[in-house]
């Protein structure tokens, strides 16, 4: 049986992070994990608090009376100063990384607002440099550049959708029929990795820049590069001569695989490794205290010694959460406690996708160090925290703070362990 | 070590019912070697949980493309949802195979054990002939292997003729070396390094009697050949695995057929030996990590000053065994490793063998190449044979199994 100072479960954003910060500290960490997880999915921003529940303007302001309000809430454990170092670290995680010189702008004190892919503005507070020239809170009019071969990107609806939104700024849609390859159809990493040969870039700055006007300033789908997407996006930029910036697409999203290169980067280089198709099914527990994970792998189940456990498994649509035909829920990797939960018969679900649903903060319950809880509030395991989306008392959609929760609780998680583990017992043993 | 025996994940149709869990989030597409480099394969999404649902049994098969697949398998390992896409399309193209026909050329690829029997005694001959280039175009003309590819050395002698005459010392612990159509017919060498290496380490090897395992009749599509070949192996195997005798193999590919994908690939639950087999069966370097875990491995290794890159073929991933390799080899004084940063080398077992995929295994492979060509080091290191025969053809660097650094380390030779 392997034996692993931390093992982490999960390889989202709250996993990587966890693991990249206890790596760092010193610690031998071992990532399980059934697959890849959400960063590939997500729009690789860190979206700290976006609504609360009218939009925030100053996300580090608009934390103190939520954490006030909500003590159940994930952030009232990491607290403001908590989630600024959280960013901090992040942001330098980023400039110092395998992509650099690409690099991440913003902070919790301010959010820019960003148009997504359909067109609504949306708050984000720390963001690739590459989409920050997408602020709508003022500026210039948009030129968005849409792809024929591209079809998760539709710049005619992002532009008028943008006109009507109600932010004042004018946007107008072109589409360039560039086809990476002379394929029929591409995804977006196809246009990304098609971004970084210079003959393909050339051809869309020469159409871009006879079509653009000289007072307006370029959406891109998030494609501008995968290996190099600041020099992809600086070269764009120069040959228009005028600001370009980046949208978010649907899945495949190339910012959020930038970020997990950059992550998954950091971790081997701080010597940690990460196994896929390993399922956590169970545990060994002595004493309140895991002493290793059973994992399926294939058809078979192997142990994992660890002196501490991450579990980031994430939330119901990650499979880290599951609930019964008979609605109870269940945490599937260690079986802990799930509250928030409504009882069979009571209201789970209100009509509008926005409105406060009755489940819609079930989860994980922790106490102030990221341990799991039991109904009564008691601790269940000692040498388990848990950080991301597993956790309960967080509306994600709502607030516009799933990312910045996962970074910020996985970040937490780390310093936890960290802080707990005497150097001589565990870290660097 | 006892096989899970959930049952959700046994059995060729539960291979199949696993695409409802595919949430389409293209996660797999992004990672997939082949359709980043050609657009003849739309790639596993798009041909496994999506074509999936189109095709019928009893109806015939109409998409080709799905040949284009090299069933490297990376696409099940990304997979956040557990769907068995890789294998879902292995057993897209053995349907498509049944209904359009199988070509005699990956009839004759799909059989190394053939190839080797008939080159062995005609060593010379045979070598001169696969490194002749006019005699490799005619090849490529009549049947379609690409005069280019790259072919093994038959070494003119087989590890089993070496292993009846070799005799391992008493010890308290034995195993079964599962050696695999490679080391039997090409590199009879690695065979008896992988004896003198476990037997050093306080270990009695048996070799049974042994023949392919199947996995290139699979790969082509062939599965009732295959199910014969992986039947008749685990019959010869499972006496050791009842015996509570571990069997470890220096063929990664193999170890894997072994120990899931007949099962699962070709509906093979059933097949008591093999369930046998299955549960017993190591890949070499993951065992001799286990047995390093355990405190049994000699480690007083001596100093090889070296630079080597070591690539973890896509089959070894499929293990779920993280890098053992790598883990062992850092406990080699002097020895730099460089981790490969690419997930696949393009060969794909036979794949990158035919004349209509000989190119786009190459640009595959490309990233790899680059890396081997910066690098530059004294040798590559990879735990499975076409894997490194195509690294050797694409750069020229000498390419060795883990195990040789290994034997080398402990003072071997």
């Amino acid at each position: 049986m392997s034996h692993h100072d931390v093992v982490v479960v999960g390889t989202g954003l709250a996993g990587l992070t966890a693991a990249v910060r206890l790596a760092e500290g010193g610690a031998r960490v071992l990532v399980v994990a059934k697959g890849i997880g959400a960063t590939h999915l997500s729009p690789g921003t860190i979206d700290v608090l976006g609504y609360a529940p009218e939009r925030v303007e100053r996300p580090s302001e608009a934390l103190r009376p939520l954490i006030e309000a909500e003590p159940g809430h994930p952030y009232a454990h990491v607290g403001a100063d908590g989630v600024a170092a959280a960013v901090a670290w992040l942001k330098d995680r980023v400039a110092n990384g395998s992509l650099a010189p690409y690099a991440y702008v913003g902070s919790a004190e301010e959010n820019l607002l960003l148009p997504t892919a359909v067109g609504v503005p949306r708050p984000s507070a720390v963001l690739p440099e590459t989409m920050a020239g997408g602020d709508l809170r003022g500026g210039d009019p948009v030129c968005v550049v849409g792809f024929s071969a591209l079809k998760d990107f539709h710049a005619a609806l992002l532009a008028d959708n943008l006109e009507r939104s109600g932010v004042g700024v004018k946007a107008r849609a072109i589409e360039l029929d560039l086809r990476p390859e002379g394929r029929v159809d591409a995804n977006a990493l196809g246009f990304a990795r098609a971004f970084e040969d210079e003959a393909f870039r050339n051809a869309v700055v020469a159409q871009v820049a006879d079509r653009m006007r000289a007072d307006e300033r370029a959406a891109f789908p998030a494609v501008l590069g995968i290996a190099d997407p600041h020099g992809v996006w600086a070269t764009v930029e120069h040959g228009l001569g005028r600001p370009a910036f980046e949208v978010p697409t649907l899945p495949p999203s190339v910012p959020g695989m930038r970020l997990f290169a950059i992550l998954r980067t950091a971790l081997r280089r701080a010597g940690g490794s990460v196994l896929l198709n390993n399922v956590v099914i169970g545990a060994d527990q002595t004493g309140g205290r895991v002493t290793a994970l059973r994992t399926r792998v294939g058809l078979r189940e192997e142990r994992r010694g660890a002196d501490w456990v991450v579990l980031a498994t994430g939330g119901f649509a990650s499979g880290g959460l599951a609930l019964d035909s008979s609605w109870a829920g269940r945490e599937t990797a260690l079986g802990l406690p799930v509250t928030g939960v409504p009882a069979p018969g009571e209201e789970r679900f209100r009509p509008g996708y926005f409105e406060e649903h009755p489940m819609g903060r079930a989860g994980v319950t922790v106490d102030r160090e990221l341990r799991p809880v039991d109904a009564a509030g008691e601790r269940v395991l000692e040498n388990v925290v848990v950080a991301g989306a597993t956790l309960a008392g967080a509306v994600p959609w709502r607030e516009k703070s799933g990312d910045g929760l996962s970074l910020a609780t996985g970040h937490r998680a780390a310093e936890l362990v960290l802080a707990a583990s005497t150097p001589a017992a565990t870290v660097g043993s | 070590m006892a096989l899970h025996e959930g049952h959700d994940v046994l059995g060729p149709l539960l291979m199949r019912d696993s695409l409802d869990h595919c949430v389409k989030c293209t996660i797999c597409e992004t990672y997939c070697p082949v359709s980043n480099v050609t657009p003849l394969f739309p790639g596993p999404k798009y041909s496994g949980p999506q074509a999936e649902r189109f095709r019928v049994e009893d109806e015939p098969s109409p998409d080709s493309s799905v040949n284009y697949c090299s069933g490297c398998g990376i696409c099940t390992q990304v997979c956040p949802q557990g769907v068995h896409i890789a294998e879902i399309n292995t057993q897209a193209k053995a349907t498509y195979g049944e209904t359009n026909g199988v070509r005699v050329r990956d009839r004759i690829l799909a059989r190394p054990t053939l190839a080797g029997r008939l080159g062995t005694p005609a060593a010379p001959l045979a070598n001169l002939t696969l490194r002749n280039r006019l005699l490799r175009l005619a090849i490529e003309r009549v049947i379609g292997i690409d005069h280019r590819a790259p072919m093994p050395k038959f070494a003119g002698r087989t590890f089993q003729r070496w292993a009846r005459r070799h005799a391992s010392p008493a010890a308290s612990r034995r195993v079964a070396f599962f050696h695999g159509c490679g080391t039997n017919y090409y590199e009879p060498r690695l065979g008896e390094m992988t004896v003198a290496l476990l037997e050093h380490n306080g270990i009695a090897v048996d070799v049974p009697k042994q023949d392919c395992c199947g996995l290139p009749l699979q790969s082509n599509g062939l599965f009732d050949d295959a199910r014969g070949y992986v039947h008749r192996l685990a019959e010869r195997l499972a006496p050791f695995a009842r015996d509570g005798v571990d069997i470890v193999g220096t063929s990664t590919s193999c170890t894997l057929m072994l120990k899931r994908e007949a099962l699962e690939i070709l509906g093979m639950e059933d097949d008591a030996d093999l369930r046998a087999v299955s549960g017993r069966v190591y890949d070499i370097c993951e065992y001799l990590l286990a047995m390093h875990e355990r405190g049994e491995l000699k480690t007083d290794f001596k100093p090889v000053p070296e630079t080597v890159i070591y690539h973890a073929p896509c089959q070894q991933q499929g293990h779920g065994v993280g890098k053992p390799a790598l883990d062992l080899m850092a406990l080699v004084p002097e020895l730099r490793v460089v981790e490969s940063e690419a997930n696949c080398c393009g060969v794909a077992g036979t794949y990158g063998l035919k004349r209509e995929k000989y190119d786009i295994a190459m640009k595959v492979g490309a990233g790899l190449f680059e890396q081997i060509a910066e690098t530059a080091p004294d040798r590559a290191v990879c735990d499975s044979e076409t894997c490194r025969w195509q690294i050797e053809h694409a750069t020229r660097v000498s390419t060795v199994h883990p195990v040789e650094v290994l034997h080398r380390a402990s003072g071997l030779g």
